[in-house]
């Protein structure tokens, strides 16, 4: 590799490259704060974020592009989801400064893990050689695992912590084993040349399987895929707030692209970046496997949800049945489908953070996190009250939200892809209608029962309403703009493929 | 001829929604006559919409198209046919009326008023839109005001009874969206529009679902999904609970307007899309609307709740629609249509007496009362002719629209008709009975001072009972508004039998 070669790719790398130079600037920022004054450090990683995302958005990638000896792609998929989670985050900054959980303590150092943590992100989304799957996979994880520790005196944030790191080690000890089986097998680590290895069909479907399900630990623990969701509630429900609104969005988006990426390039028979379909290798029916792991996780996610009475742990196990939404676009693993996948991503994002902000809120305002204690909210606090009705409602995926509108793409793609996935189709459905009893005690809770009128009305500050509207508007009006999300999804849906 | 009547009769009340919410809670006035005249505008254009209409003509009018999400080929389409058209009228009539049986709502009015405009628009784009996925979206949105409607403002119950109905419904929808997009895909060109479906009639007979004739598993899926909302039995659980919680104009809602979606869902769509399909599902249909029929009328007699009671009188004469439609003669089918449209009056008369006297007694122990005729004469006359309707006596509406569902199926469905007539004497005999208890023998002294119906609670009445009255005597406008929409919807599925050898 000569040097022109570098600098051309370098020149793909500009916002990564301009993340990494922000991250050292806050750094060296925060140095010369007091703790009473860091945060302003936070101000600065969000401006820098903001940087990012518009030389994201001004990036050219209408030519996909393998960089670095192919360890990472450019192209629109990437593309897409980089601005994705780089808007999530801006969004969890933005409630974080009014988390009273970070409040009176030092918080330089929390910004500079949130922006490795996206950083680390940028190269998962686009990671195609297992080298970069992995050491990316593990830059993700282990920022998670500081943050979600990141109130240290707290013994549940502790907790926390240490079960993320526990399940966490213990998964990317088993997907990294699978990897070296694929290694072993194909005697490269670039998913290109794994590809074509494999559609050579000499490998026996016995030891093909072995190696799915150990990729699929590794990959199934960060989406929180059922078996793999134990980490789930305990660390959702441990972790800052705001973490916990920003693990179960941003690293799960990720953890889909790389899923994706990895099933539809490496594990499929068309290697083809205009292919509109892509179909399993011949010994190893992945599709299959996958549409068993969706089931289980709305199925698991919804009905271990109806008992929560946290809210935390009620949207935590709420998310493991969102993956599993979302698991049913990638079995379809076609243009519609993947398009759907990260439509429905997008959405998530809005309405997800949004519960978890108004959550936020409520804890910061009424020191609670009980479902219960949200009696009388929409009367209390009318506006906050009908902001969280439309999350809940949206998430339930009641027309005329935008979570219907996700999950219509959803099922649009399941049923057009013909007759063998329309049971899957059913049990999603009906998945989504066990899902509307948890939701609506949320809103029980806000209007329903005895009613003392309160005498003064509680308005958020107008920082936080704006913020919440930001996430709100956009579900109201998904269905009526003929959407340009979605277009711009079923663009993104463009591999770099060598 | 292209105006935008049907979209303004839908939105008016969204734009007087958005009003109410601008409006002071305290200017509870303003509010309810607010309220009011949005209905009441509805209302007019309603029967202006009627002037207009051709009666003459099975064509779909005042159409409106717009292409709304143009890569799925989804159109804003709305456009009303004899079939439509009394269910418009319905629905804005009982929207007016609902709004005078609300005035006494007690906290949070400007909410309920809201919520309920919301459910007004609701339904009527489910009535006016013909375009699939519109349908189903106005068909959803309705849930969400119903769901608060209820659980706000309803009896000691609500909470339960909102969560119940809410769960019903939706499990019913998602099957629907299931069928839809079934249908959908298997179009060739892909379409939600409802009448290029029905053209495309065929195509879901000869294609496959799930390994079985894709007409017949869709038939299903949207029977269900209709079924619940009818209620057709089994589904029907959530009725009562629903009908009873819910606060009086709700109630009158419930089984004046959403009721009917049901049936006027297997009308508008299944009947005329999954033509073979109908044909083969027939004999169900009207074996369940003959359980519908005695079951909710004998159910109806063991009750002590009024208010039950009448909700299960709902339950039976649903019954007669599904009869009057399963057997796909003219007679049956303008005799259902037009029953749709007598029960949506008679029920609602029945629902509002119940409040008038829920509000005076604060109970609706059948056994609690007792002579009470001599006390409150007015109600009790009001009272007896509502529950003459109800039972189906000659000279009323429900007569003739009964009479016509049973001419209608007995050359097809012989035996089924002649064990329906059981129900009819059923009727009879849990609206006397329930009349001589309350109103009839000694006078219950607790109830010697009870207040005499007033004049608001008169006027939300009268106009039902006078329409009963002429549509008993006179139902020839009503029958010619649906006629020649509904004879050429059975000859079309006849004309499908025949080519298919059935």
């Amino acid at each position: 590799m000569n040097l022109n070669q570098i600098m051309t790719d370098l020149s793909y790398f500009i916002p990564e490259m301009m993340l990494t130079g922000i991250l050292l600037l806050v750094i060296l920022f925060d140095l010369f704060q007091k703790p009473d004054t860091s945060i302003r450090s936070g101000y600065v990683a969000l401006g820098g974020l903001i940087l990012v995302t518009i030389a994201l958005l001004g990036q050219d990638v209408s030519t996909s592009v393998g960089i670095f000896s192919n360890m990472l792609a450019v192209d629109p998929f990437g593309n897409f989801l980089k601005i994705l989670v780089t808007v999530g985050t801006i969004l969890v900054m933005w409630m974080s400064f009014n988390s009273n959980e970070l409040k009176n303590r030092r918080v330089g150092e929390y910004y500079t893990l949130l922006l490795t943590l996206v950083l680390g992100m940028y190269f998962l989304v686009s990671a195609t050689h297992l080298l970069s799957i992995y050491i990316s996979l593990e830059m993700v994880s282990i920022m998670s695992y500081l943050l979600s520790g990141y109130l240290k005196e707290q013994m549940r944030s502790n907790e926390a912590s240490i079960k993320y790191v526990v399940f966490g080690a213990f998964s990317s000890g088993i997907l990294l084993y699978g990897f070296s089986l694929l290694y072993g097998l194909t005697g490269s680590a670039d998913i290109f040349e794994i590809q074509a290895a494999l559609s050579a069909g000499t490998v026996s479907p016995a030891l093909m399987m072995i190696i799915l399900v150990m990729i699929l630990v590794g990959f199934g623990y960060k989406i929180a895929a059922v078996p793999f969701h134990f980490w789930t509630p305990d660390v959702y429900e441990g972790a800052p707030a705001p973490i916990t609104a920003f693990l179960s969005v941003a690293p799960k988006a990720a953890g889909f692209a790389i899923i994706i990426r990895f099933f539809n390039v490496a594990l499929s028979s068309a290697g083809n970046p205009n292919m509109e379909a892509w179909t399993a290798l011949s010994n190893m029916d992945w599709q299959s496997v996958m549409g068993i792991l969706a089931i289980l996780s709305m199925t698991v996610g919804n009905v271990i949800a109806l008992q929560q009475s946290n809210i935390k742990r009620m949207l935590a196990y709420s998310s493991i049945a969102h993956a599993g939404y979302m698991l049913l676009g990638v079995v379809v693993a076609d243009q519609t489908g993947i398009a759907a996948v990260l439509y429905y991503a997008a959405v998530y994002m809005l309405m997800n953070l949004g519960a978890f902000f108004v959550a936020i809120h409520i804890k910061n305002e009424y020191d609670t996190e009980e479902i219960e204690d949200y009696k009388a909210l929409g009367y209390k606090a009318p506006v906050l009250g009908v902001i969280m009705a439309i999350f809940m409602f949206s998430l339930t995926g009641l027309p005329p939200t935008g979570g219907f509108v996700a999950k219509f793409y959803i099922f649009r793609a399941l049923i057009e892809y013909g007759d063998m996935y329309f049971w899957l189709a059913i049990i999603g459905l009906i998945n989504g209608v066990i899902s509307l009893y948890y939701y609506m005690r949320v809103v029980k809770a806000m209007y329903f029962g005895k009613i003392e009128l309160p005498e003064t009305v509680h308005h958020a500050p107008i920082n936080i309403t704006v913020l919440l509207c930001v996430l709100a508007v956009p579900l109201l009006f998904a269905w009526m703009l003929g959407d340009p999300l979605s277009i711009y999804a079923q663009n993104a849906v463009q591999f770099f493929v060598k | 001829m292209e105006n935008h009547l049907l979209s303004i009769v839908t939105f008016l009340p969204v734009f007087g929604a958005v009003i109410i919410a601008l409006i002071p809670k305290e200017k509870l006035d303003i509010i309810r006559w607010g309220a009011a005249a949005i209905t009441g505008l509805q209302l007019i254009l309603a029967i202006w919409i009627l002037y207009i209409f051709d009666f003459s003509s099975p064509e779909v009018q005042l159409q409106e198209h717009f292409a709304w999400i143009p890569a799925f080929n989804i159109e804003y389409f709305m456009g009303i046919d004899g079939l439509s058209a009394p269910m418009i009228l319905l629905t804005s009539l009982l929207s007016f009326l609902a709004v005078f049986s609300s005035w006494n709502i007690e906290k949070a009015q400007k909410g309920y008023f809201a919520l309920f405009l919301l459910l007004d628009a609701g339904m009527m784009g489910v009535f006016a839109s013909l375009d699939f996925f519109l349908f189903y979206i106005f068909w959803e949105v309705m849930l969400l005001p119903m769901y608060f409607l209820i659980g706000i403002w309803g009896g000691p119950q609500r909470e339960y009874a909102a969560i119940k109905f809410f769960l019903y419904t939706l499990f019913g929808s998602v099957l629907l969206l299931l069928g839809m997009l079934a249908l959908y895909f298997i179009s060739e060109p892909h379409t939600f529009n409802m009448l290029i479906l029905a053209e495309h009639s065929s195509q879901f007979g000869n294609a496959l679902l799930l390994g079985m004739n894709a007409g017949k598993v869709i038939f299903i899926l949207l029977f269900i999904g209709f079924a619940i909302k009818v209620p057709i039995f089994p589904f029907h659980t959530w009725l009562p609970l629903a009908h009873v919680e819910a606060p009086t104009a709700i109630s009158v809602i419930l089984a004046g307007v959403l009721l009917k979606m049901g049936t006027y869902g297997f009308l508008r769509i299944s009947f005329p899309v999954l033509k073979d399909a109908t044909l083969w599902f027939a004999l169900p249909l009207a074996i369940l609307g003959l359980i519908n029929i005695i079951y909710g009328a004998m159910a109806a007699l063991a009750q002590r709740d009024l208010k039950k009671m009448v909700a299960y009188s709902s339950v039976s004469h649903m019954g007669f629609v599904l009869l009057g439609m399963a057997a796909l003669t003219p007679a049956g089918m303008n005799g259902a249509v037009f029953q749709m449209f007598n029960h949506g009056t008679i029920s609602a008369m029945l629902f509002m007496l119940v409040g008038v006297l829920y509000d005076r007694a604060h109970h609706r122990d059948i056994e609690g009362f007792g002579g009470i005729a001599k006390v409150v004469p007015i109600y009790a006359g009001v009272t007896a002719l509502a529950f003459f309707a109800g039972l189906g006596l000659p000279g009323f509406s429900g007569f003739i629209s009964e009479a016509l569902c049973m001419i209608g199926a007995f050359p097809v469905f012989t035996w089924i008709t002649i064990f329906a007539t059981i129900g009819i004497v059923l009727n009879a005999g849990y609206f006397l009975w329930a009349y001589q208890r309350i109103f009839m023998g000694e006078l219950n002294s607790k109830y010697e001072n009870l207040e005499e119906i007033n004049n608001r609670e008169l006027f939300a009445l009268i106009p039902l009972a006078l329409i009963t009255f002429f549509l008993g005597v006179y139902p020839t406008p009503m029958l010619n508004l649906m006629s020649s929409t509904l004879n050429h919807l059975v000859e079309a599925v006849k004309t499908a039998g025949m080519v298919a050898g059935l």
